[in-house]
């Protein structure tokens, strides 16, 4: 028998590889422009914390085989409830922060409920949930509210500081603690490993004896939380909440998950992967703007970006070159 | 057209047969008339909610507004029968609107041949999906999503982001002119439904369709040609968000790339899957698909007129989609019809999964 890489293997090297030459060519084109610098390396993650944090709790739903598109929408109705509790209600940050990431969590505990429940298509749930999440939020709130909370300021303005004028902020860490959480979660526990079992082969899973439907319902629980969460973080990224905030989101987040290695027909993937796909696409956005194009060019760019990546996974595993992990 | 009394289950042996016996068994209204009814329903809910006088005008005014949510929700019904999905058909809609009226006002082109230019780009953002979902084999939730987002960013990048306005006696008439005394735009909407119902109906078209959704792999072997079908669905449903995007556009005399067809895609699945298509694939209905679009729109509109915020009709309409949704749901139904039914309940609950 020859040896043959694992699937897990070849798309991780490739991913990192895509990254890495995205970095030298942009660094090398806007050199000038002190792309190379430590500070522009922040930025990607802290102007992405929101996206990331979002990203790895997709990660779970794409590696159980399934799909959730409600993230973006969950992120916008999440902080535009905070900013509502905080400014008009004189909510306290922290019992306005438990409050949405309980809607979050219970969003996605019901999303999952009737994907499992009820044999619903998980797109379906997760699309009507989408609008439902979003037209919530607009009934809550249809302008954007500023946060101007003292202690929800000063948290999102904490920073670890690096040297002089640098310093990993407050949504960097919080986005750094969910990805090795997620690993964590991933690799070393039992709800990790059941959802890369139930991914593979869900018929297996079931007659393994594991807990497919309780698994299944975990998933969409802990991507609603990580969603939330996102949502939080975009209120202190920007001090304000938006109902249409991360508005198409959900093609980033699943772009991230399947730049960073994961198929989309689930079991084979990782969540360091996806930390690395949102690398990318923070890469991506950074080469639309130096550029000076629209925004649009980045939804186009990551669109492209996407498809090429999903039809070298289908070659990948077409041509036998991989076995599954 | 016929309804099938009788749904071939044969390609599926392990699903218990006492159940699905069961299920034909008491089947016997023909699936149209429960749409029907909520159509009833939902108007005299409208009727209810305007003046009197009023009465008339706003339910020829649905039926009027929901031209375009049944033309898109003609192609979604064929995309869904082979068991894929369409999100892209509110960007093409943006996206056709948009190149029919830069050609008419930047260019100044003839309507006729603008608005063949807005269909062939329709067609090809349909022919783009259907490549990926049928040759590339990409799932086709992702592969519409990407041009969803990337379709109105096109859009937006042909017109640099500016709105469009077309004046136009020719291109005001598709959404705003009146023909034998019905609105231009029905009539479109009658000539696609004639079109697909003879395409799928009075040849072997329907019947692919129908084989590619319910069983893939039994399709192929029987030598149906599912590249072929599954490609063609997308383009023509490209081709009808074309046409629903043009009477968008002619309807506010404009092309917004931001605006136009905007959650249309949910509209459209809303109206579908009301229609009693199922989302498995399989059956399809497309008078059933016409009607769930004026229940669609008939909503829309008595939620507008009783001051309810806007914001609200996007809520009610995902909560009616779910809803509908577990009315097919085969668990949901067992679920709530097992405490009414002693033995069937209790067999059907031995064999669930």
């Amino acid at each position: 028998m020859t040896w043959r890489p694992s699937a897990n293997l070849v798309t991780m090297a490739v991913t990192i590889l895509v990254c890495v030459l995205l970095y030298a060519l942009a660094g090398w084109r806007y050199h000038h422009l002190g792309f190379l610098t430590l500070q522009v390396f922040l930025d990607f993650f802290s102007e992405n914390a929101y996206l990331g944090i979002a990203a790895v709790g997709l990660t779970f739903v794409i590696l159980s085989g399934g799909i959730d598109l409600s993230v973006g929408a969950v992120v916008g109705l999440t902080g535009i409830i905070l900013a509502k509790l905080m400014e008009q209600h004189g909510w306290h940050p922290l019992l306005a922060v438990a409050l949405v990431l309980l809607i979050g969590t219970l969003f996605g505990a019901f999303q999952g409920f009737m994907i499992q429940q009820f044999q619903l298509a998980p797109f379906f749930v997760t699309l009507a949930g989408m609008f439902f999440a979003r037209g919530v939020a607009l009934l809550v709130s249809t302008e954007s509210i500023g946060v101007e909370n003292e202690l929800f300021v000063w948290v999102s303005d904490l920073a670890i500081p690096l040297g002089a004028d640098h310093g990993i902020r407050f949504v960097t860490i919080a986005f750094v603690v969910v990805a090795a959480a997620g690993i964590y979660l991933a690799r070393w526990t039992r709800f990790g490993r059941f959802t890369y079992a139930i991914g593979g082969n869900e018929q297996s899973a079931i007659l393994m004896g594991l807990p497919v439907a309780r698994t299944k319902i975990l998933v969409y629980v802990f991507s609603g939380f990580c969603s939330a969460l996102a949502g939080v973080i975009w209120s202190m990224q920007y001090w304000s909440g938006k109902a249409t905030a991360a508005e198409g989101m959900e093609l980033d987040a699943i772009a991230a998950v399947v730049l960073g290695g994961t198929l989309l027909s689930g079991g084979i993937g990782s969540v360091l992967g996806t930390i690395v796909g949102v690398l990318i696409l923070a890469i991506i956005g950074q080469i639309v703007t130096l550029e000076n194009l629209t925004s649009w060019w980045t939804r186009i760019a990551i669109g492209v970006l996407l498809l090429a990546f999903i039809v070298m996974q289908k070659l990948l595993t077409r041509l036998g070159a991989v076995r599954a992990a | 057209m016929s309804v099938p009394t009788d749904p071939i289950s044969t390609a599926d042996p392990a699903a218990s047969s006492s159940s699905s016996q069961r299920y034909t068994r008491r089947r016997r209204v023909p699936p149209i008339v429960w749409p029907l009814i909520a159509l009833v329903l939902i108007f005299i809910i409208l009727g209810f909610s305007v003046d009197p006088q009023h009465r008339m005008s706003s339910f020829i005014s649905v039926v009027d507004n929901a031209a375009p949510v049944m033309l898109l929700a003609l192609g979604m019904t064929l995309v869904i029968a082979t068991g894929g999905i369409d999100l892209s058909v509110g960007a093409i809609m943006a996206l056709s609107g948009m190149v029919a009226a830069m050609l008419i006002t930047q260019r100044g082109w003839p309507v006729p041949l603008a608005v063949s230019a807005a269909l062939t780009a329709g067609a090809l953002a349909g022919a783009w999906n259907g490549f990926l979902v049928a040759v590339v084999r990409i799932p086709p939730l992702v592969a519409t999503l990407v041009l969803m987002y990337a379709g109105r960013g096109v859009a937006m990048l042909l017109s640099q982001g500016q709105h469009v306005r077309v004046n136009s006696a020719w291109f005001d008439f598709i959404g705003g002119g009146f023909l034998l005394g019905l609105p231009f735009s029905i009539w479109i909407v009658i000539a696609t439904l004639v079109a697909i119902t003879l395409l799928t109906r009075r040849t072997a078209i329907g019947l692919f369709i129908e084989s590619v959704g319910d069983n893939p792999i039994a399709a192929r072997y029987a030598g149906v040609n599912a590249v072929g079908v599954k490609f063609s669905v997308y383009v023509v449903s490209g081709l009808c968000s074309a046409m629903a995007g043009l009477i968008a556009a002619s309807d506010i005399r404009e092309a917004d790339a931001n605006l136009i067809g905007l959650y249309k895609e949910l509209d459209a699945i809303l109206a579908v899957v009301i229609g009693g298509t199922s989302l498995a694939g399989g059956r399809f209905s497309l008078v059933g698909s016409i009607i769930g679009a004026l229940i669609v729109q008939a909503v829309t509109t008595t939620i507008l007129t009783r001051g309810v915020l806007p914001e609200m009709t996007q809520v009610v309409k995902a909560v009616v989609v779910i809803a509908v949704a577990l009315l097919q749901s085969a668990p949901f139904v067992r679920m709530v019809a097992s405490p009414f039914r002693g033995r069937a309940g209790a067999t059907s609950r031995g064999s669930a999964p």
